[in-house]
């Protein structure tokens, strides 16, 4: 059997998305900045995936500017509040940290330029404490971006409520979405949310596309100088078929949001329910508030990367937060950060599902994963000494 | 990262995996904070390792290495042992990505604590310098 659950990292294009990229090959190839016809045709493609993607996050068309992906996003973003606010003497900036590496990355950038940067705890549970936010909150306070879902043990976050509280101290609000849309229900307006991220290959849109929302209000800075493209602020060619196959993939996904969250809660949770029967294993992340794709583990005296590679030579593809896996000292920051010590984080498990998984495929996995933990458990050193440790050698 | 089809075929099929309970020497080095400990048994007869076995909790590169480093050695003089390098290792499995060098390292720390084991316990005089650990390993080896 072959399961393929790193659907976190990134998704198969769906025949729905690529049956909408297709024409802009072939038909659409114009310049959408173009007058003549065929020009015409791929500016009205793009203006129509602005529309239909607007429509689903419930902004204004004008509000939807498109990137490179998540990563672009959320750099532009939270540099550009930056150096808006900073012009204001705001130069203090929170977030969490567990962030995505797009975000902490930045903002150590911007501690490099004078910013003072609090990240927020995000507890056992990978969920901040709304009071937190409130106390770190100052009269300097430029942004607070906290993510909307985490990418690795599936933590989501009262989004509604920090969007309120940072409406009610003026504070901006920006959050990366990027495992959250298409995936949970959002709706800018109503979640309080003056600026977020997506990416298109989370939710089987193509890759190297994703957007960033920007409530009109506030004046975003460009990001390239050049043409007159995304409304003077991104200037370049845009990606059409890539739009395009975005904004089919988030329409599809949104239609039928309910059913996959429904349908995938269940596998998440048959996968965790059998894999917690293993000896020494344990849930990362909140159970509740939690991605339905989402299985996060760690299994005590293995090491992340050899689980993953005896997984994928039974067919199953996932990834690990282990410091093996990352090539550097250390695991996973987000393991670190809901507390985990090292040697826990390094036998991390995550399992990413999306809605063409199914229960079978749920049930292999639980067949598969207890033999090989038994197998590295059996020649660990590590797994020996806490077994001895226990009394149970 | 990739890696070598010799370095898979030693991860999926290590040989010489387990523990050697009245073994004549055992060296662990490596740490659990880094996620990587290698313990190695040798069972020495005149001076010659005739059988080796080893326990690892690491990664695939850190298999890999512990069961080529034993197939080399299983045999050998110990003073040959010795002077197995983690460069001969890694050369033995074509190569190994620059990030996973360092388990390699492991592997030749592994068997020079377990000679030193067998020295301690036997009485035998050595020069401590055969035992300056390669400082290459970037996790560390305080134990
Ligand atoms: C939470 C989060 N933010 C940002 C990104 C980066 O997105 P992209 O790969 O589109 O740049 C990812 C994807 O890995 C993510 O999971
Ligand atoms: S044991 Fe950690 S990278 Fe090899």
């Amino acid at each position: 059997m072959k399961v393929y659950a790193d659907n976190a990292a990134t998704t198969k294009i769906s025949q729905t998305a690529l049956d909408a990229m297709m024409p802009c090959f072939k038909e659409f190839y114009g310049n959408p900045s173009s007058l003549h016809s065929v020009g015409q045709d791929a500016f009205h493609a793009v203006r129509d995936a602005r529309v239909q993607i607007a429509n689903i996050l419930n902004c204004s068309p004008d509000e939807i500017y498109f990137t490179s992906g998540g990563s672009e996003s959320d750099n532009w973003a939270i540099k550009s509040t930056a150096e808006l606010m900073a012009k204001k003497g705001k130069k203090h900036i929170i977030s969490t940290k567990f962030e995505h590496h797009a975000v902490l990355h930045t903002l150590k950038y911007l501690e490099r330029r004078g910013f003072e940067v609090t990240l927020l705890d995000v507890y056992e549970n990978g969920i901040i404490r709304l009071d937190d936010l409130k106390n770190a909150i100052r009269e300097d306070t430029a942004l607070v971006t906290v993510m909307f879902a985490n990418n690795e043990i599936g933590s989501v976050q009262p989004i509604r409520e920090i969007g309120a509280i940072c409406r009610e101290r003026g504070v901006l609000f920006h959050t990366d979405a990027v495992q959250a849309v298409g995936h949970l229900p959002i709706d800018v307006e109503k979640d309080n949310i003056d600026m977020l991220s997506m990416s298109g290959h989370k939710f089987h849109g193509p890759k190297g596309v994703g957007a960033l929302y920007c409530k009109k209000s506030i004046r975003l800075p460009n990001l390239i100088e050049g043409g007159a493209q995304e409304r003077n602020r991104r200037a370049g060619t845009e990606n059409v078929p890539a739009i395009v196959g975005m904004a089919a993939a988030l329409k599809e996904a949104n239609d039928n949001l309910e059913v996959n969250m429904k349908k995938l809660s269940e596998i998440r949770d048959h996968v965790i329910e059998g894999l917690l029967k293993i000896p020494y294993s344990r849930v990362n992340g909140d159970r509740e508030q939690r991605l339905p794709g989402n299985v996060s583990m760690c299994f005590e005296g293995v090491e992340g990367e050899s689980l993953l590679l005896y997984l994928d030579i039974v067919g199953i593809q996932a990834s690990s937060g282990s410091a093996c896996t990352s090539g550097s000292l250390d695991p996973s920051h987000v393991l670190l950060a809901i507390g985990l010590p090292h040697e826990v984080a390094h036998g991390s498990l995550r399992l990413s599902f999306c809605e063409e998984n199914t229960i079978e495929e749920a049930d292999y996995i639980i067949e598969q994963v207890p033999p090989i933990i038994e197998r590295l458990r059996n020649m660990s050193p590590l797994w020996e000494r806490l077994q001895k440790e226990r009394g149970n050698a | 990262m990739e890696y070598s089809e010799k370095v898979m075929e030693h991860f999926v099929h290590p040989h010489n995996v387990g523990k050697i309970d009245d073994a004549d020497g055992v060296g662990e080095v490596g740490n659990a904070k880094c996620g990587d400990i290698m313990k190695m048994y040798l069972k020495i007869k005149d001076g010659i390792i005739t059988d080796v076995k080893f326990n690892t909790y690491g990664c695939a590169s850190a298999i890999a290495t512990s069961s080529m480093a034993t197939d080399l050695i299983m045999g050998q003089p110990v003073s040959e042992a010795l002077k197995l390098t983690n460069k001969a290792v890694v050369e033995a499995l074509d190569g190994l990505p620059a990030v996973k060098i360092h388990c390699s390292v492991l592997a030749e720390q592994a068997i020079k604590a377990a000679v030193r084991d067998y020295y301690d316990r036997n009485g035998i005089v050595y020069d401590e310098a055969q035992f300056h650990f390669n400082e290459a390993h970037e996790h560390g080896v305080e134990e």
